[in-house]
């Protein structure tokens, strides 16, 4: 899933400085399971900013609204109808929900309620951790189901370095060395001989370097 | 045993502490209480194992929404008493009680919350 991190409540009380009306839009998607941006969320930081603004004696309209998804406009067209009510539009969908409700809603502004963060799991109920930096040539089956994009804090191919100490990583005690995750995965699979093969040079035109991406399924289209 | 606490506390009940969600309470606070305290049943005594343990991390999170709002975390308390604890419940009614009052009302008290909103 997309994980995400709920923005400090100064700073979105800064960003809503000039408004009085405002459409809190949830989604019920990947920012939901971790906890970021669901309907609950948007609960509390609706609440936060009623009590926030009541505090400094200003007035506060929020209309709390969750979509099944702000990365689909059919979801995005579910609020048009009442969407001239309001001043703004408070995201808490990840990067991408934000801007295609912005793209749909020209006339309006649309602010992040979040900061969205990496593509990862649920490690236990309350923590989430990276998995995938989406570099568009997976290498997953090289490297014993481990990434080392994602997982080695330089993304290096033919690692470790010299900066693992113990299984973990220099950046971070906390943080396991990726290629520690490898070898030891290889070893489990029988598959240590693959560590000895040298993974080329990558071609990062695949990932954020070939600028934006788009994928297109022709007998999809309609 | 007639005990008597401070009027000014209205109880809400619930089943269980565990069941008190974040929402719950800020809701409480937007409609213009001064204070909130949870009492719940006393550490490893909860009947549905771990639901007062719960509420405990919860009023800490809570308590981190309030400093942020401005409203003051100590606002919000936990107590932990069994049901045979009468003493206990009246004495931590009076003790909220008179914190709150230090602290003075809430300033996010609206106009209409005092005609019992």
């Amino acid at each position: 899933m997309i994980v995400a991190n709920r923005k400090t409540l100064e700073e979105i009380l800064n960003m809503l400085k000039p408004f009085k009306k405002v459409l809190l839009l949830g989604c019920n998607e990947c920012v939901t399971v971790c906890a970021a941006g669901g309907e609950r969320e948007v609960g509390v930081l609706a609440s936060e900013l009623r009590l926030s603004r009541a505090k400094e004696g200003q007035e506060i309209e929020i209309k709390e609204q969750t979509l099944e998804r702000q990365c689909d406009h059919e979801y995005i067209d579910q609020v048009r109808p009442f969407v001239g009510d309001y001043e703004v539009i408070l995201s808490m969908a990840c990067g991408a929900g934000i801007q295609y409700v912005a793209e749909k809603y020209r006339s309006k502004p649309v602010l992040p309620a979040v900061n969205t963060t990496f593509l990862g799991v649920t490690l236990e109920q309350g923590v989430w951790s990276e998995r995938c930096q989406g570099c568009g040539e997976c290498v997953l089956h090289l490297t014993g189901g481990v990434c080392p994009i994602a997982r080695c804090a330089k993304s290096l191919l033919n690692g470790p370095c010299g900066g693992s100490s113990n299984g973990k990583c220099e950046v971070d005690k906390e943080v396991d060395c990726g290629w520690q995750l490898i070898i030891d995965r290889l070893k489990e699979l029988n598959q240590l001989d693959r560590y000895e093969e040298i993974i080329p040079v990558k071609d990062w035109t695949t990932s954020r370097d070939g600028g934006p991406r788009k994928r297109i399924r022709e007998d999809l289209k309609l | 045993m007639r005990l008597n606490y401070p009027t000014n506390v209205k109880i809400v009940k619930v089943p269980c502490t565990g069941r008190v969600d974040i929402l719950l309470i800020l809701r409480a606070f937007e409609s213009g209480v001064d204070g909130v305290y949870l009492a719940g049943c006393l550490e490893g005594e909860c009947h549905f194992l771990r639901g007062n343990l719960r509420a405990k991390k919860r009023v800490q999170y809570v308590k981190g929404l309030l400093d942020e709002v401005g409203l003051g975390g100590a606002r919000l308390e936990m107590y932990n008493m069994s049901s045979a604890q009468g003493q206990r419940f009246a004495e931590a009614a009076r003790e909220m009680t008179e914190k709150i009052r230090a602290l003075g009302p809430s300033p996010a008290k609206r106009p209409k919350a005092e005609s019992g909103r």
